[in-house]
């Protein structure tokens, strides 16, 4: 199991997101996630070039029992999609935060980001869930 | 995440939490969907062992000089082919045809039968098995005095057999032996029956020794790879195996011929049951919409409750059943769809969030042991 670093930011809806150069960021689910909708055996992202827009689906992942919407954390072009997810979506199980990430998205709207949860309140937030 | 107080428990609920369990709300029951991981859990079960708390199904015995005649008349089995320690699957009908639910008919004695009911079902049944109850018999619901453990795959034989000097390897398929002790643990049912397409064992005791059974199997099992496994295991196991769930594939409007059950239908048995006319004027008529087996050639998974579109875009439809398929790799689903393209290799569409995906008329069991 990875761990995720300090610099990430979280999503309610349980993406996370590293901000890299400029305004473009990598997006995938948080491990908390990922063990939550078991053994991963389908993601759909949406492509490149597509719109994404802050807190609204930008797709689907299911399990073997069940299918949940991704949401997207921010807005923005996605640039770049994770191919490998297509033959192997259990990375996702394996790496949330490494090999298992979803997209990379050029935001239009950066202060999106001031608005996700640190790694602490992130915690926190699932912490209160599981009560 | 909260687990609301009012969930029923199995006698197996306090072991849950020792074997690594993540419990769910399972139409109103406290129960497991998985230990490890459903995939790994599946695996198990197809090439070693898998031990299932199925302590929430419904048990009723039927006793009395009448109780034949009784069930004959309640399910669309012939019960009449039954030998003592015989076990046979049926269905109990409305008189339109419609399924109330399917179950096992175990023949304990001349006089005495257990029937074995969907968890979700056990009131519903219980009140139509006593509406319909007529001469010299008695009906008694024991669902919760009764605990049954599944022990299923290549090695169950061995890991049960290593409990008791009763020979298992003389119990034939839905042949069962009573009163066996294993290890101490009196008076258990053992049955050559199971819901996974594999070969293996359904245990019946008493709720009181569930418990000491299940820590006492997965101790004696280790060595053989037996493990654990949830609720999530079983639907995929049973689905490859093309077995039908009741609330799926089987419904107050779905009729077990409809739904691929017709072997467990006896319309020409000596004596009338529930639902009969219906069932043989759906034969003489020919069905209208049958089960079948379909897979996804394109990417996306069949879920129950999804469209099924014709080549020509003609709603024909719906998926009862769907998952991705553990041991064949592939998208994989039972739909019920109109008769006239129901034959093997019929290509179709399954509508899977607004968009049209390829699929193709599949034969059945989509998995088969050996």
């Amino acid at each position: 199991m990875t761990k995720a670093t300090a610099t990430l930011l979280y999503s309610k809806e349980h993406e996370w997101v590293l901000q890299l150069d400029g305004n473009r960021v990598r997006i995938g689910i948080s491990d908390f996630a990922q063990k939550q909708l078991g053994d991963i055996v389908f993601v759909e992202t949406p492509e490149v070039d597509d719109e994404v827009t802050a807190n609204e689906s930008m797709g689907t992942i299911e399990s073997v029992k069940a299918v949940s919407d991704l949401y997207s954390p921010v807005s923005g072009t996605v640039v770049l999609v994770n191919e490998e997810l297509g033959d192997a979506p259990e990375t996702i199980n394996e790496h949330p935060f490494e090999a298992g990430w979803l997209i990379e998205v050029e935001m239009s709207n950066p202060e999106e980001l001031d608005s996700l949860l640190n790694e602490e309140a992130y915690q926190a937030f699932i912490n209160e869930g599981e009560e | 995440m909260g687990m609301a107080t009012a969930l029923k428990q199995t006698p197996l609920f306090e072991v849950y939490g020792k074997f690594g369990a993540k419990v769910i709300d399972f139409g109103g029951w406290a129960l497991p969907v998985q230990f490890s991981s459903i995939l790994d859990e599946h695996e198990s079960v197809r090439t070693k062992a898998g031990l299932f708390d199925v302590s929430h199904m419904g048990e009723v015995l039927v006793v009395g000089k009448d109780a034949e005649r009784y069930i004959n008349y309640l399910c669309t089995n012939d019960v009449t082919k039954l030998d003592i320690n015989q076990a046979q699957y049926t269905a109990m009908c409305y008189p339109d045809g419609g399924t109330v639910d399917d179950l096992l008919v175990y023949k304990l004695d001349n006089e005495k039968y257990l029937l074995v009911i969907n968890a979700a079902n056990i009131e519903k049944d219980f009140e139509w098995m006593q509406q319909h109850a007529k001469g010299e018999m008695a009906l008694q619901n024991i669902s919760n005095e009764v605990a049954q453990i599944a022990i299923q795959g290549p090695n169950a034989e061995g890991v049960l057999q290593k409990l008791t000097e009763t020979d298992l390897s003389k119990i034939g398929s839905f042949r069962f032996v009573q009163h066996v002790n294993l290890d101490g643990i009196t008076d258990v049912l053992v049955s050559r029956t199971g819901y996974t397409g594999e070969d293996g064992f359904e245990l019946y005791l008493s709720a009181s020794q569930a418990e000491a059974l299940w820590v006492k199997l997965l101790e004696v099992g280790s060595d053989d790879g037996l493990k654990p496994c949830g609720l999530g295991a079983r639907d995929t196991l049973r689905l490859e195996a093309r077995l039908a769930l009741y609330g799926q594939e089987l419904l107050p409007d779905i009729s077990p011929l409809e739904a691929g059950i017709g072997f467990a239908v006896k319309t020409n048995k000596v004596n009338d049951f529930i639902g009969k006319y219906a069932l043989l004027a759906q034969k003489e008529a020919g069905l209208k919409r049958k089960l079948v087996g379909i897979e996804a050639t394109g990417r996306g998974i069949p879920r129950h409750g999804y469209k099924v579109v014709s080549e020509d875009g003609e709603a024909i439809g719906v998926v009862t059943s769907g998952t991705q398929s553990p041991s064949l790799k592939k998208s994989i689903g039972l739909a019920l769809i109109a008769a006239e393209h129901t034959e093997v290799g019929t290509p179709l569409k399954v509508e899977i969030r607004n968009k049209l995906i390829e699929a193709v008329v599949v034969k059945t069991p989509f998995y088969k042991k050996g």
